[in-house]
């Protein structure tokens, strides 16, 4: 299991640094979150499969899953999901005001305008 | 158990969220940002007196036992840095009243600034590596609020970069912390420190302790990862500008000092080295970029890394005296970037350029205004007995006792193209022939930016001669770096 998980991690790392890369602004928030997307499950299988149970702690069971990783990565979607909303209205905004969403056109500071 | 540790974060953000409300009544919303930041710095100065009489303290929220709930813990080096913060924003707020605009004002600016504080205040206090990262999220999300605010092009331009610069090293950030949950188990930063030197830091950590360094270096703007940050705060009006380049960045180097000090202690020779080189790097190429430009405020920029550069070469000597300088060299540069900021946003206001070839002869119209500038650049180049002078002495003094003598003698040199390019502005704008003035300066407008100002220059040299006063606490701090197990001690108190 672990070994698909590292590949599918790695895969959507992949795309996420592909799509970073490009020059349109809406692929490269596409791209942030598939990174988020990668992150997150590198974090669940970080915290292992083992256990069988929730870890409720009744019934006596001891073999219950880390819940740990699971609170991190419900943390962790919240804040990606807010930055990226931002991010699209961000680039909705700069896109009206630059007229433009073409990232190699955005480059350069007041002097070489 | 110390519920107080918690003021300076929540007060803040109190205040942020009442600020929400009565959006377009500027008067109201100018009188509560102070009341809330004077509550929060009568506490964090509380705090600070509580931590120096009893030790760190630590709070566990819902009375969790230790390695389990979220931790909070002022000891004496956030307790400092905490009571920096306020003290800086409240002055920066201050001086926006009349800097940073109307529309500003009635668009939620003091809401974000106090955000920021929350997060920064936050960063500093927690015990916890993934509260950590919340708060860095906290603290990031209202600087891309106030990056942008205000919504000019460039500022536009910039903030699409900065963000996603932010949002790449966030997800590593994720990524780090998961590596580190997995290989040690716990996120409790003492309980972290215990279980690495448990297992006595086998290879997979010093992989753990560069990507941390990545993460945090990116914030930080050490080299190579300091690209975003001449032009990204180059974008915002100068009091944002001045609360980022003297808040954001040692929020970074902070994280590196207590990820370095406390976790990643049993692998010197690789983990400093790094650290130490990476450092030198980065002072070099600040110094490039300082005597690069022509332009005050990218001048001033690029001695933000520079004084990166010059704290973490402190960090990385591992020594007890260096630790005092680097901590004495941390607060001096957070005070004296901010003050240096607000000055050149003085000189940009009576002047209407940034660039400095058009300035010249502003001691003859302004001379207050040159006779502190001319203070807070030989401050920030550390002329003794001004405040830069006993933090570098000190990390120098560390350098050599760790026996790195040639980088140390580069730490020292960089002093030098400091006050070069601090001097190249006093030179070029204050002295000569009469250059460009802006034709709409107000008077009491430029009355009202220059009493925050000088307050603060005067509050910079009361750090560099009251150095004797301070310390007991600075030395208090140092201890505490060079020795992990004060602060896991007083974390782990009463856990097998």
């Amino acid at each position: 299991m672990e070994i698909v998980m590292a590949f599918v991690c790695g895969f959507l790392f992949m795309a996420a640094i592909y799509l970073i890369l490009s020059r349109s602004l809406l692929r490269i928030i596409i791209g942030t979150g598939l990174l988020s997307h990668g992150a997150h499950l590198l974090i669940l299988t970080m915290g292992s499969f083992k256990g069988s149970v929730p870890p409720v702690l009744h019934g006596g069971s001891s073999d219950f899953v880390d819940p740990i990783p699971q609170a991190l990565i419900l943390t962790a979607i919240v804040i990606s999901f807010g930055v990226t909303a931002f991010f699209l209205v961000l680039a909705y905004r700069a896109y009206h005001e630059l007229k433009t969403d073409d990232m190699t056109l955005m480059k350069g500071s007041e002097e070489n305008e | 158990m110390n519920n107080f540790l918690l003021f300076p974060i929540i007060i803040p953000f109190f205040f942020a969220m009442i600020l929400l409300f009565g959006q377009k009544k500027i008067a109201y919303q100018r009188i509560m940002v102070l009341i809330g930041l004077a509550i929060s710095i009568i506490c964090a100065t509380n705090l600070v007196f509580d931590v120096y009489e009893n030790g760190p303290q630590v709070l566990t929220f819902g009375s969790w036992p230790v390695p389990f709930g979220i931790t909070m813990v002022g000891d004496m080096v956030s307790t400092l840095l905490v009571l920096t913060t306020l003290v800086l924003a409240f002055f920066i707020v201050w001086y926006g009243f009349n800097s940073i605009g109307k529309e500003r004002e009635q668009f939620f600016y003091y809401s974000g600034v106090m955000f920021i504080i929350t997060g920064v205040n936050g960063a500093f206090t927690t015990g916890d590596i993934f509260n950590l990262f919340v708060f860095f999220e906290v603290l990031l999300m209202a600087s891309y609020f106030l990056i942008v605010l205000g919504g000019e092009k460039p500022q536009l331009r910039e903030s699409i970069k900065y963000i996603l610069v932010n949002v790449i090293s966030s997800a590593l950030f994720v990524i780090t912390v998961a590596f580190l949950y997995s290989v040690v188990g716990t996120l409790n930063m003492a309980d972290i420190s215990l279980k690495i030197a448990e297992i006595n830091q086998p290879g997979i950590i010093t992989v753990i302790a560069v990507l941390f360094l990545l993460v945090f270096g990116m914030k930080a703007a050490i080299f190579p990862l300091y690209f975003w940050l001449p032009s990204a705060y180059y974008a915002p009006p100068i009091p944002v500008l001045a609360l980022f380049g003297a808040l954001l960045t040692k929020v970074g180097v902070y994280a590196i000092t207590r990820t370095y000090t406390l976790f990643f202690t049993h692998d010197l020779a690789f983990t400093h080295e790094l650290l130490m080189i990476l450092s030198i790097i980065t002072i070099v190429a600040g110094c490039i970029g300082a005597l690069a430009h022509f332009d005050v405020k990218q001048i001033i920029i690029y001695n933000i890394v520079i004084a990166v550069g010059v704290i973490l070469f402190g960090v990385a000597q591992m020594n007890e005296v260096a630790f005092q300088g680097a901590i004495f060299y941390l607060i001096h540069d957070m005070i004296i970037k901010a003050a240096l900021f607000m000055l050149i946003g003085i000189v940009i206001y009576v002047t209407g350029t940034t660039n400095l070839r058009k300035m010249g002869g502003l001691i003859r119209t302004y001379p207050t205004l040159g006779w502190f500038f001319f203070i807070a650049a030989l401050g920030l180049v550390g002329v003794p007995p001004l405040s830069g002078f006993i933090g570098k002495l000190l990390i120098i003094q560390g350098g050599f006792v760790a026996g790195n003598t040639w980088l140390t003698l580069v730490v020292l040199a960089s002093s030098i193209v400091v006050l070069l390019s601090i001097m190249r502005i006093f030179i070029y704008a204050f002295w000569g022939e009469q250059g460009q003035l802006s034709k709409d300066v107000q008077k009491a407008k430029y009355k009202h930016l220059l009493v925050p100002t000088v307050l603060l220059v005067i509050l910079s040299i009361f750090y560099g001669v009251g150095t004797e006063w301070l310390t007991p606490f600075i030395g208090d701090a140092a201890k505490l770096l060079t020795d992990p197990s004060i602060y896991t001690d007083s974390v782990m108190k009463g856990v097998e």
